[in-house]
């Protein structure tokens, strides 16, 4: 890899040397715009002040120290780090989208209208929900717009005592968060010891103040919930609803769709399963599908068809159309361009591909959980298939060789692998979550069972540089704890002029 | 392992308990406890006089890798919290035994509580590690 490995450099700010201008290619006389005295600032900005080569070696060579999907394999369990087409990008940058103003006529924007519907109903024909609204910005706000909406059902027909929204212990924590901020309280069930959802616990915790059920299926444990339609039963005979939490849709895309698991309301993170770039805070994409049920409370706008003379015109439906909407999440209809990467990209897979996503992310898991497996790995979970993702717990290395789960996941950036996500889920004791995705090649698949058996190897013979790992990245082993406890990042000049440059 | 120090009680939450002379009792979490958390950065206390209810939340301690709720084994109301954890969680993991002790607490009917002995704690931990 390619890759840049000098160490930290300095900050911009720190190369920044009073005084200095130099621009390649503007003329001399930028500077002198005619600017209304009324509207110009009193005191300089405090901006760096480098010349334009060296502002361009800087961030290239940041760049180069980065991590990412276009240069390393990503297997970032409960995240499907899967390759971003540069096709979506280039389609998406069209100027007929990006010179689209949201307040223009929809007459105008019909193109981005009609991308827009159509994702609607590809969202709809997948997931097998009735309605689709793309306006969530993010998958925790597709959350919190699903229990809104099964709070405002309940609400709707005079139940206002369903407050209480039943999590398994293997949620994502964004939900028991989600349903605290709609006002609900929260009932936790424990997992069986196959990864499925104690039945007799949920019974128990069922009751005329169920307001619904948050799942995840596959759920985070990396494997399928094979009772899920009792679950579903035994819910809505409660009279709760049923969540479905999209993190994990890539497993199962054109193989099962949560309709058919009688799921009331789904957010999908299209940032995840229909490849649209995300890391780093987004932006992201937290679109929600819903049954029947929920239909009149979906956030606005969605776009609508309406038959004129002039054949189908794509526009807002609203408020007047859903006037029991929880209402608006974004200023306009969420993520624009990435709601259309994620268009796009459903265009280009069509239908076969949807269901060659979910087999191929499965295969991928499965032949990277049994190499692991065979080469001494102990899996939380040996008796069940993976779905997209697996869990492997190096309980038994951590106590043999004081290997622990944080350490390999370290010693694998020495191989140029990403680590795979650590520590969660909170069940499973020094345990690393794997989702390879669908798009990494068998080879690449091989080296990362090479690079894990590799290290193990080393700590098995007393080596302990997987102690001081990395070794070879510009920032070596980071303290957590003193990043926790005394965060610290903002950037103050010292006192005076900057510290001078050495000249690039 | 450190070995189970003798004069303590446990949960199978990962608490330990401490009879006081005065009739009141001292809480904390274990060194298991501490050893799965990791290196802790923030406690979550709570407020003197609290009640406290038999298997209630009673504190919050999150590590650089999670957070986790600690239950009161018993039922009462909280005597005294352990200031010193504010600034320096990691006296728990530097001594989940002594400094590293939460809360004490006045207990409404200790009997009432479900507390392990040392050796039925460390049979507990055992069938863990398997």
């Amino acid at each position: 890899m390619a890759s840049d490995n000098t160490p930290y450099d300095k900050l911009i700010f720190e190369k920044s040397r009073q005084g200095r201008r130099a621009f390649a290619q503007a003329p001399a006389d930028l500077a002198d715009v005619d600017i209304p005295a009324a509207l110009a600032r009193n005191d300089v900005p405090a901006l760096p002040e480098a010349s334009e080569l060296q502002v361009v070696r800087h961030f290239t060579r940041l760049s180069q120290k980065n991590f990412s999907i276009d240069t390393h394999f990503y297997p970032l369990g409960s995240c499907t780090m899967k390759y971003n087409p540069r096709a979506c990008n280039s389609l998406a940058l069209l100027p007929g989208f990006t010179g689209r103003h949201p307040y223009a006529p929809v007459e105008h924007g019909q193109g981005y209208m009609t991308s827009m519907f159509e994702l609607q109903e590809m969202l709809k024909a997948v997931t097998g929900m009735c309605g689709v609204s793309l306006t969530p910005m993010a998958g925790a706000q597709g959350e919190l717009a699903g229990v809104a909406m099964i709070r405002a059902y309940h609400d709707a027909r005079g139940d206002t005592e369903r407050r209480e929204i039943i999590v398994p212990d293997a949620a994502h924590g964004t939900n028991p968060a989600t349903a605290n901020m709609c006002g609900c309280v929260v009932r936790e069930i424990p997992t069986g010891p196959e990864g499925d959802v104690d039945i007799d616990a949920l019974k128990a915790a069922l009751g005329p103040k169920t307001a619904g059920i948050m799942l995840t299926n596959p759920s985070t444990l990396g494997v399928f919930e094979r009772r899920i339609k009792e679950v579903a039963e035994l819910v809505h005979d409660a009279g709760g609803l049923l969540y479905y939490d999209g993190a994990n849709l890539n497993a199962i895309l054109g193989k099962v769709r949560p309709g058919d698991m009688d799921f009331d309301v789904i957010h999908m993170n299209l940032h995840k399963t229909f490849s649209t770039p995300h890391g780093g805070g987004g932006p992201g994409s937290g679109a929600v599908g819903v049954g029947e049920r929920l239909l009149p409370f979906l956030p606005v706008p969605v776009v609508k068809a309406v038959d004129t003379e002039d054949g189908v015109l794509y526009d807002w439906a609203d408020e007047t159309d859903y006037p029991q909407s929880i209402g608006r999440l974004s200023g306009f209809m969420g993520n624009a361009g990435v709601n259309l990467r994620a268009y796009i990209y459903m265009r280009m897979v069509g239908r076969e591909g949807m269901r060659r996503i979910g087999e191929y992310a499965t295969l991928n898991a499965n032949y990277l959980q049994v190499r692991l497996r065979e080469a001494g790995f102990e899996l939380a979970f040996p008796t069940r298939r993976a779905s997209h993702e697996f869990i492997v717990t190096l309980k038994s290395e951590a106590r043999q060789f004081e290997l622990t789960a944080m350490d390999i996941a370290k010693a694998l950036l020495d191989y140029n692998y990403h680590a795979p996500t650590t520590y969660f889920p909170l069940l499973v004791p020094e345990c690393l979550l794997i989702e390879p995705t669908e798009t990494e090649s068998k080879e690449t698949l091989d080296g990362f069972v090479d690079a894990m058996i590799r290290i193990v190897n080393d700590a098995r013979q007393g080596g302990a540089r997987f102690k001081e790992a990395p070794t070879s990245l510009p920032v070596r082993r980071l303290d957590d704890h003193k990043a926790a406890r005394q965060l610290d990042l903002r950037f103050e000049p010292d006192s005076g002029e900057a510290e001078e440059a050495s000249a690039a | 392992m450190s070995e189970l120090p003798g004069d303590l009680e446990y949960t199978d939450e990962h608490e330990w308990l401490r009879r006081e002379d005065d009739g009141s009792v001292t809480v904390g979490i274990t060194d298991h406890a501490q050893a799965a958390l990791g290196d802790l950065v923030y406690v979550e206390l709570p407020e003197q006089g609290q009640e406290l209810e038999v298997g209630g939340e009673m504190a919050v301690v999150e590590s650089v890798k999670a957070a986790s709720d600690v239950y009161s084994p018993v039922a009462g109301s909280v005597l005294e919290v352990n200031e010193a954890l504010g600034d320096d969680p990691e006296k728990i993991n530097a001594d989940p035994y002594g400094d590293g002790w939460i809360v004490k607490i006045r207990p409404e009917d200790i009997e009432a509580a479900s507390l392990m002995s040392p050796d039925d704690y460390q049979a507990l931990l055992d069938n863990l590690d398997d």
